[in-house]
């Protein structure tokens, strides 16, 4: 049966504490904080990032099935799930899709991606999401921004197979919006949480149990995830599932980070479980999916490169005033500066390795490695002797930098750095997630995929230098 | 091999210069029109006269049709030209080579730019259809990537460092309260200076050169010809320009505190020139400041002052009106002004002026030789000319 190989997860580097957006509202306030993903970001960036982190180590070559599920896609109509594909240097000879629609998405690609693998090859799912709510409302600050990514396979590499899995689906409406619209709507919580969250998600608990064979004490831990917290909380007592068993919801420090959700809580579960664990992951929202999982022994040898407990604890706030702007909620007066231009087709294409995987090119006559790739050696000047050379999972050193006051941005000042990368190579890019009084020269940089800016409908990713999380 | 240049071949026997500043109430044509006709008059010839023009612009027009046009030149060669804020420099440097091989009798290089019709702070430039990955940088923050790595490569904390820089500033508005074609007359205060706005740290509003419109024109001919028209021409020493190959920001070897392309440039007009110790021998420079860590780099490149020690001069006064080397005598892009296309020349006609003893209260006692130098693009990736000029032959 198929499981996973490996996995990353993605949280952004900014929380907002909800006692901040109830000071500017006189709402009543949340306990404790949520991710807030930067200005420059959204759910294919933050994939992108969950899914370089599950790629590390695997055979990328190989991966022949790529599902990217949101309920935020950047795009309604081309294949976002593609630009994450590209940011991972996934192979061309792929099958992709973005699954939306719902925030059941994220499960949903899981399962789907282990039913592809189950077939041969890899299947990566990268499931994302940036939670918005109308200011005021529930989800303003019970959401939360991040992602997770898993590679999907069978074999040895396994460190996780799925033992069962079991799905409900019932028309009901709880909680929809309009394409156009960038506030969701709730019907009264009461009806979806007794009439449908309830019930299935039993059900789904109970069947899948049954087709796993087992009870529920046998588990060593039990990941719920729902809208609706209170669902959680009816099924624990209802099936008597141990309290102590049951695995953080992040509510308190992340948030419900909507279609990514489930799967961030099964990448912060994993890294502390044994050979032989068994894992039940449930989740209600348009319906309800649980997956049994069993640990293998194959899990002692992975870890991830940032885990759930690093990235939350690396972090820095944001104000609900930038968070407005940030989610351009709150309209600004743009500097006097011209709009940042769209980005064109032809040249995106032609320099797609270089854009979306900061693949820059080595000279092999004097050994250079050099970015953006060059034609002729910038050392040697040696004409037509460069192989590619990937950047983006090299950390750097600040050479120089700048703190622009004057440029386009939705978070002023800019910071600009000369990233010096150990083995080689220069490059002059934007820094992000920075505190731009702090930088300094020799600060130590990793390099991040993010959205630029957007202009005339188009999104501009590419990448960024952050302070080493 | 460096170029062999053209020492006391050519000569400028008229030039022209417009006010540099706001001009609301004028268009690139009406700038172009005033600086062309101070140029023929200044050489007391008319358009007639002329048999070849160049034209630089950055950005305030194509072709030579935005020059023959509003002067309605009479069916004879314009070229346009453009090397980013070298632009001017480079339009002086074709009309030499032009009658300097004999191809004219007598040329005409003018710049102009017309930048307060566009609504935006600051500069810009418009880039070609890309695939959205070149960093997008102001020019201010570009040239403030010098400043930590200088402070730091030499020693300077920070607050030392600004008051190096604020000095800078403070000695171009200095000279350019002397100078009523500059777009900034008044001196002042170094406070102020190091108190305005910051637009990128350590860089303030104080730090970056004026945003104006304005217009400047040489008229040259070959030295045999030059008393024709002009009781005391100038010669053309040197003329240099270098494009590099960008090296600054993809080689880890480029520190941020030098410009190679300045360095290359110096190194082959000093020797088309002859000069051996610039410190000693360049009686006055005109240098592109169009930010003031940009100018205390140059003084190290063009040989005025050993590394690290530049710094030292600004604050004993090497480089004021009344120092050893004057610098930017006329107010420099700080304070004159930097309408992209007209600062070459903007900074010849300075020499023009003082090598000439024109200068009124700006005047340098006795020059002989005189510097300019003018770049464009960033730290590590620009084009860079140096001239050298002088008021007699030999």
């Amino acid at each position: 049966m198929a499981g996973i190989i490996s996995y990353g997860s993605y949280i952004p580097y900014r929380r907002l504490k909800r006692a901040a957006i109830a000071e500017v509202l006189g709402v009543p306030a949340g306990k404790g904080e949520r991710s807030v993903a930067s200005f420059d970001e959204d759910s294919v960036s933050m994939a992108a990032e969950a899914a370089r982190d599950a790629l590390r180590g695997a055979a990328v070559d190989k991966v022949r099935t790529l599902l990217f599920a949101t309920s935020t896609p950047p795009y309604a109509e081309k294949l976002n799930a593609a630009i994450v594909g590209a940011a991972a240097q996934l192979p061309a000879e792929s099958r992709a899709a973005d699954l939306t629609g719902s925030v059941r998405a994220g499960l949903s690609a899981l399962l789907q991606a282990a039913d592809a693998a189950s077939g041969g090859g890899l299947a990566l799912a990268a499931m994302s999401d940036c939670r918005l709510g109308a200011p005021e409302g529930r989800l303003e600050q019970a959401g939360g921004d991040g992602a997770a990514a898993f590679v999907m396979g069978t074999g040895d590499g396994v460190i996780a197979e799925i033992v069962a899995s079991a799905s409900f689906t019932r028309e009901f409406l709880d909680t929809w919006r309009m394409p156009e619209e960038r506030f969701g709507h709730s019907w009264e919580e009461r009806f979806a949480l007794t009439q449908a969250y309830v019930p299935l998600l039993g059900k789904a608990i109970q069947s899948v149990l049954e087709k796993a064979g087992t009870a529920p004490a046998a588990l060593a831990r039990v990941i719920l995830d729902s809208p609706n917290p209170r669902a959680a909380e009816e099924i624990v007592r209802g099936l008597k599932l141990d309290p102590a068993k049951l695995a953080d919801t992040l509510a308190l420090t992340v948030g419900q980070t909507g279609a990514a959700h489930a799967g961030l809580l099964l990448t912060a579960a994993l890294p502390s479980l044994k050979p032989g664990d068994l894992v039940l992951m449930a989740a209600v929202a348009d319906g309800a999916d649980a997956i049994v999982l069993r640990v293998t022994p194959a899990a002692a040898k992975f870890r991830p490169a940032h885990s759930v407990g690093r990235m939350i604890e690396s972090k820095g706030a944001v104000s609900y005033g930038n968070y407005l702007k940030w989610r351009q909620i709150l309209p600004t007066e743009p500097p006097r500066r011209p709009d940042p231009e769209r980005p064109a087709a032809p040249p995106m294409m032609r320099s797609e390795k270089w854009k979306f995987g900061l693949i820059g090119s080595r000279c092999t006559a004097c050994g250079t490695p050099q970015l953006p790739p060059q034609l002729v050696c910038v050392k040697c000047q040696t004409r037509g002797k460069m192989e590619p050379y990937a950047f983006a999972d090299r950390t750097g050193r600040i050479a120089t930098y700048a703190v622009d006051r004057l440029a386009y941005s939705l978070n002023p000042p800019t910071v600009n750095a000369v990233v010096d990368y150990e083995g080689g190579g220069r490059f002059l890019c934007e820094m992000t997630d920075c505190e731009p009084d702090r930088v300094a020269i020799g600060d130590e940089v990793e390099m991040t995929f993010r959205r630029l800016f957007t202009a005339d409908g188009v999104h501009n990713y590419f990448w960024k230098a952050r302070p080493k999380r | 091999m460096a170029s062999k240049g053209i020492r006391d071949r050519v000569a400028i026997v008229g030039m022209g210069c417009t006010k540099f500043g706001e001009h609301w109430d004028k268009g690139a044509d009406d700038l172009l029109v005033d600086a062309a006709y101070q140029a023929y008059e200044s050489a007391g010839i008319g358009p007639e006269d002329v048999d070849a023009y160049w034209l630089g612009t950055m950005g305030s027009g194509i072709s030579g049709l935005t020059l023959s046009e509003p002067l309605k030149i009479q069916y004879k060669p314009v070229t346009r030209v453009e090397n980013m804020c070298a632009t001017g420099s480079e339009a002086l440097r074709q009309a030499c080579y032009a009658v300097a091989c004999g191809a004219f009798d007598v040329a005409m290089a003018i710049g102009v730019e017309k930048l307060k019709d566009s609504g935006f702070s600051g500069l810009v430039m418009a880039n070609p259809p890309n695939d959205g990955t070149p960093a997008s940088m102001t020019p201010p923050a570009l040239f403030s990537l010098l400043a930590p790595a200088y402070f730091k490569k030499y020693g300077l904390d920070p607050d030392k460092g600004k008051d190096v820089l604020s000095r800078i500033a403070w000695k171009n508005h200095r000279n350019g309260a002397r100078n009523p074609k500059a777009q900034f007359q008044k001196e002042v205060p170094l406070e102020a200076i190091k108190n305005s706005p910051k637009i990128a740290d350590p860089l303030g509003i104080m730090d970056c050169s004026g945003v104006s419109d304005g217009s400047a024109a040489a008229i040259v001919v070959r030295a045999e010809d030059a008393h024709k028209y002009c009781k005391n021409p100038i010669y053309i020493k040197a003329l240099s320009f270098v494009a590099g190959p960008a090296e600054g920001p993809l080689s880890q070897a480029y520190d941020f505190t030098s410009f190679p392309e300045v360095v290359a440039s110096a190194r082959d007009a000093y020797a088309q020139a002859g000069i051996t110790n610039a410190r000693e021998q360049i009686s006055l420079a005109e240098v592109h400041d169009c930010f003031t860590p940009t100018e205390l780099v140059l003084y190290e490149d063009l040989g005025f002052s050993p590394r690290g020690t530049a710094w030292q001069d600004v604050m004993e006064g090497f480089f004021d009106l009344e120092g050893r080397l004057p610098v930017n005598p006329d107010g420099g892009l700080k304070s004159f002004g930097h309408p992209i296309g007209a600062s070459g020349l903007r900074m010849m006609y300075e020499m023009w002026l003082q090598l000439r003893g024109q200068a009124a209260q700006r005047q340098i006692k006795d020059p002989k030789l005189g510097l300019t130098h003018n770049l464009g693009g960033q730290p590590g990736r620009c084009v860079s000319f140096v001239s050298v000029v002088g008021n007699s032959v030999g």
